[in-house]
């Protein structure tokens, strides 16, 4: 068993190690810059454009990208350059919003279930296997067409999309303390006086911070592209500019047989690198959560 | 005096399945004390499967008895609350086999110290809490400087050996459970380690139960043993004389299977028996547990023979010592010295 | 002696290359091992002993690469013959038993099944019906029962997994076994059991066995020779008997003086410092920061491994030699 022991101080920092990381990481590196060049995109427009124009009546409509309105505007009359910038802004809460509360819902109940044990843990579980057959998509739409269309927000929108989304994050969080709780360091704290608080959130939680990273990512990912969807059949927040909306309202106008284009390509292509960031650094942070090929020393 | 720690017939059998229940015992009807003023080393040795997990596991409260009680000064473990669990935590600890797995890997290997330091209120200050882990890192043989700060997979198995030694001597337990504590060690440093644990018993009066299958380390460190196979008690006594003259068949099957590091004393003639697979052990719910394996295994072994008292200090639970008296098993103690 | 040794590595270097550097793993080791000859290597861990073992299997992955030296076994260079080549000389000249051995088997498949391929992919033209035999004989041979064949390895103990392991290894007659620590994960009697089989095997086809390890009561059982490594140069090299009671170089005697005994009761000595990191070794004898004879040219030369005239060979410059 050769093992080179660094008994001298040659301790690489954690910075250098990390950038070091990142560089063989590749999925994980781009997606991090996509995420980051398309938030930049997002506050910097928030700060800057003039959100009223993302809505109608508020421009010269049908006109094509060009230097007064740089992604051109709509049949409506609404901005694209506004819609997309405020379009994401809310793209961006409701994936978040759906995607933390998921992901709290996921640690809570998961380390509930898992360190507790018996019935606690029967009844969790019971629930999560019962939910997940029931097929999202459909409940989704038929929970969103029935709404009162005024009724629906970008906040009812999160809703909807959570409802089916926390049992995944729960069962997965539950199998990974399942194998920490038997790890002998956990022993050792319990035997160290420390109580079940302390290991749940002192010894087990720190070690799954790669693995609850990645669960948040795939779970901000469910809620964009559910959202998405919903919103490309008409079934979102209409007035919202959210990226499917813009699609389903250009759709619903026949933008592509008018000749206006640009109507729908922004959109479009704004929720491919979205969807594409989401994806890379969920790859990314999938292999940082894997202990056998994490060890890079 | 009062007793530090008292086993009254202590079963623990495991059950597995939910509609056809097969249960192993894996610790049969065992009894010991430990008196409280009188430090001991005991060794209770036996292989894998044979208990000596199982027994650590339940002193340290992990698991609760099938039947029988285990008493710390007097009461039950498994029904203390608050402030004499707390006390019970600290008094009893535990120094482990693998190196690795005792450090999360999280943090620095300071986590290991510091959290029990903190925990039992044993410094009053960040400053005193660093000085109580150098002073402890500094007695079993090691530079603070080099191995504090350091994460676990940067320092070797010896050192974190190590560190798993000072951890139990910042606590200075009454009870100390080490579980094969340097069979994960190399040969040259299980030396120090061994006799760190000896200035244990030796300077600050704890009581330390050194389980393994190494009988070598056990015949330099401690006083009395035990020899379990298969959750039952075959052998026990003084440790000179049962490993120098030992009298169940099982002992000396042992003793004879030591590779002893002298070209001189080579394996001896004793006939093994192989244990022809996994199931045939838990076969036998009664009787003799060495029976299969047994050369001089006859009839009556089918009936679980007593300990059979062979002197003041030494025991041995098989028929061919029925001509001694027979030692009650709750009184087995009395054989330890 | 006249016999051609059967085994013969000449300056054999091994680095690893690690994020925190060049690691010198293997630092120019010589060996000579005679026919039906065995050999304990033994050392700590990081010394070189297992390296020296997949060295010579030329299983050494990235990062880890074989810089020099030459393995030759019954005549054959091990080092310069292609992979294919190499794939068909492992287990047929020269065989490995891993340590957590019975790991390895397949555990969705018999162990009969596992054994007969063995033999399928050196010998693809032999019949079915003859490989079948040779295979149980195999078992019978490692005390096991014919009937072993059909079973599967979760059904065996860890005892009979490490026997059926050394069976494999011993279906194509190699000239050199090398078993690495094949008895750490088990207990006391079935240690025994295992190294009587291994002893017992060996006799019958005559190969020549290394024992690599870091317990030295299994090597006084079971050894003829012991060469001890340290810090990736081999130090020492001696009869089984001379090692325990009369070793010569400082690291080895520490070794011997630290082993309890049952004449040395209640006596513990260890050896004080620790083992260099192979990132970085200290210039001239690799051993010198925790000698107790440390001289002045130990710190700057490093001893070369020296042939006395009773045959021993040693590297320490306590002992004179050629300058």
């Amino acid at each position: 068993m050769a093992s080179v022991s660094l008994s001298e101080s040659l301790q690489p920092s954690r910075l250098t190690l990390s950038l070091n990381y990142l560089r063989r990481n590749k999925a994980l590196t781009i997606g991090l810059i996509m995420i980051f060049l398309l938030t930049a995109f997002t506050v910097i427009g928030m700060l800057t454009i003039d959100t009223r124009n993302a809505y109608p009546l508020s421009v010269q409509p049908k006109q094509p990208p060009g230097d007064k309105y740089f992604l051109g505007t709509d049949f409506f009359g609404r901005d694209l350059l506004s819609e997309m910038v405020v379009g994401m802004w809310q793209t961006a809460l409701i994936g978040v919003l759906a995607g933390a509360l998921g992901t709290i819902i996921g640690i809570v109940l998961g380390f509930m279930s898992a360190y507790f044990g018996g019935i606690v843990d029967a009844a969790i579980k019971g629930l999560c296997q019962i939910l997940t057959p029931i097929p999202v998509f459909l409940i989704q739409v038929v929970i969103a067409g029935s709404l009162d269309k005024r009724d629906v927000t970008i906040y009812t929108m999160a809703f909807i999309v959570l409802l089916l989304a926390w049992m995944w994050p729960t069962l997965v969080i539950r199998s990974q303390v399942l194998t920490m709780k038997e790890r002998q360091f956990v022993s050792v704290a319990k035997l160290s006086g420390v109580g079940s608080l302390g290991i749940i959130f002192g010894e087990i939680m720190p070690n799954l911070l790669p693995f609850i990273a990645a669960a948040f990512v795939g779970q901000v990912f469910s809620a964009v592209f559910a959202s998405f969807y919903l919103a490309v059949l008409g079934l979102g927040p209409l007035r919202e500019p959210l990226l499917g909306n813009i699609i389903w309202a250009a759709q619903g106008q026949g933008a592509f047989f008018n000749g206006w284009w640009w109507w729908p390509i922004w959109p479009a292509t704004a929720m491919v690198l979205v969807l594409g960031s989401l994806a890379l650094v969920n790859m990314g942070l999938d292999e940082l959560s894997n202990p056998r090929i994490r060890r890079t020393e | 005096m009062a007793d530090l720690l008292n086993l009254r017939s202590v079963t623990k059998v495991y059950s597995r399945g939910l509609i056809s229940r097969t249960s192993t015992v894996a610790l049969n009807d065992v009894s010991l004390t430990l008196k409280e003023n009188e430090p001991t080393i005991l060794t209770v040795a036996g292989e894998s499967g044979s208990g000596k997990t199982t027994l650590a596991m339940l002193l340290l409260g992990f698991l609760s008895p099938s039947s029988g009680q285990i008493l710390y000064k007097g009461k039950d473990i498994n029904r203390l609350k608050g402030e004499e669990r707390m006390t019970f935590r600290r008094e009893v600890q535990a120094v482990f086999q693998d190196p690795f797995a005792v450090f999360n890997p999280f943090y620095t290997v300071d986590h290991l110290l510091s959290v029990p330091i903190r925990r039992f209120h044993l410094a009053r200050s960040r400053a005193d809490v660093r000085d109580r882990m150098v002073e402890a890192l500094t007695a079993v043989g090691l530079h603070p400087d080099d191995v504090l700060g350091r994460f676990p997979h940067q320092l070797s198995g010896g050192q974190r050996q190590r560190i798993n030694v000072a951890r139990a001597l910042v606590l200075k337990p009454r009870l100390l459970v080490a579980d094969e504590p340097v069979s994960m060690v190399d040969a040259s440093l299980r030396a120090s380690i061994l006799e760190t644990l000896r200035a244990l018993k030796q300077d600050h009066g704890v009581s330390i139960l050194y389980i393994t299958h190494d009988l070598t380390t056990a015949y330099h460190i401690s006083r009395s043993i035990i020899v379990l196979y298969r959750g039952s008690v075959m052998e026990a006594g003084d440790t000179d004389t049962v490993i120098t003259n030992p009298q169940h068949p099982y002992t000396r099957l042992l003793i004879d299977s030591i590779p002893w590091p002298d070209v001189d004393r080579r394996w001896g003639q004793t006939e093994i028996k192989a244990q022809e697979s996994e199931a045939e052990g838990a076969g036998h719910a009664s009787g003799c547990k060495f029976y299969s394996r047994c050369p001089f295994a006859m009839e009556k072994c089918r009936v679980t023979p007593p300990l059979f008292r062979l002197s003041e200090r030494q025991a041995a639970s098989c028929y061919l010592h029925d001509t001694h008296p027979a030692l009650p098993a709750e009184r087995l103690s009395e054989l330890l010295p | 002696m006249a016999e051609q040794p059967v085994l013969e590595v000449s300056d054999l270097r091994v680095s690893y290359y690690t994020d925190a550097g060049r690691a010198t793993a293997l630092d120019g080791v010589h060996l000579v091992l005679n026919q039906g000859e065995k050999l304990g290597l033994v050392g700590e861990s990081g010394s070189g002993k297992s390296t020296m073992a997949l060295a010579m299997m030329r299983m050494i992955k990235p990062p880890g690469r074989i810089e020099s030296g030459r393995v030759i076994v019954h005549g054959i260079d091990l080092t310069a013959l292609s992979d294919e080549e190499m794939r068909k000389a492992r287990l047929s000249v020269i065989a490995y038993i891993p340590q957590g051995a019975m790991n390895s088997l397949n555990p969705v498949t018999r162990v009969g099944a596992q054994l007969v391929d063995a033999i399928v992919a050196h010998e693809p033209a032999s019949k079915r019906g003859e490989i079948e035999e040779r295979c149980r004989r195999a078992l019978e041979s490692v005390d096991l029962k014919r009937g072993v064949f059909e079973m599967y390895a979760h059904e065996l103990s860890g005892g009979m997994k490490q026997r059926v392991c050394i069976a494999i290894d011993i279906l194509l007659k190699p000239r050199v076994i090398i078993a690495d620590e094949p008895t750490s994960a088990l207990d006391v009697v079935t240690q025994r059991q295992v190294m009587e089989t291994i002893n017992r095997v060996q006799k019958q086809i005559g190969a020549a066995v290394i024992l690599i390890g870091h317990d030295m009561g299994l090597m006084a059982q079971f050894v003829d020779k012991v060469a001890v490594m340290y810090a990736g140069r081999l130090v020492e090299l001696c009869a089984v008997r001379e090692m325990f009671t009369r070793p010569l170089h400082p690291y080895a005697s520490a070794l011997i003086r630290s082993l309890p005994s049952l004449s040395n009761k209640g006596v513990f000595q260890g050896i004080p410092g620790l083992a260099p990191s192979l990132l970085r070794l200290p210039g001239g004898c690799s051993f010198h920061p925790r000698c107790p004879h440390a001289m002045d040219v130990c710190r700057t030369s490093q001893p070369p491994l020296e042939t006395l005239p009773d045959g021993r060979q040693v590297a320490c410059h306590l002992y004179p030699h050629k300058a």
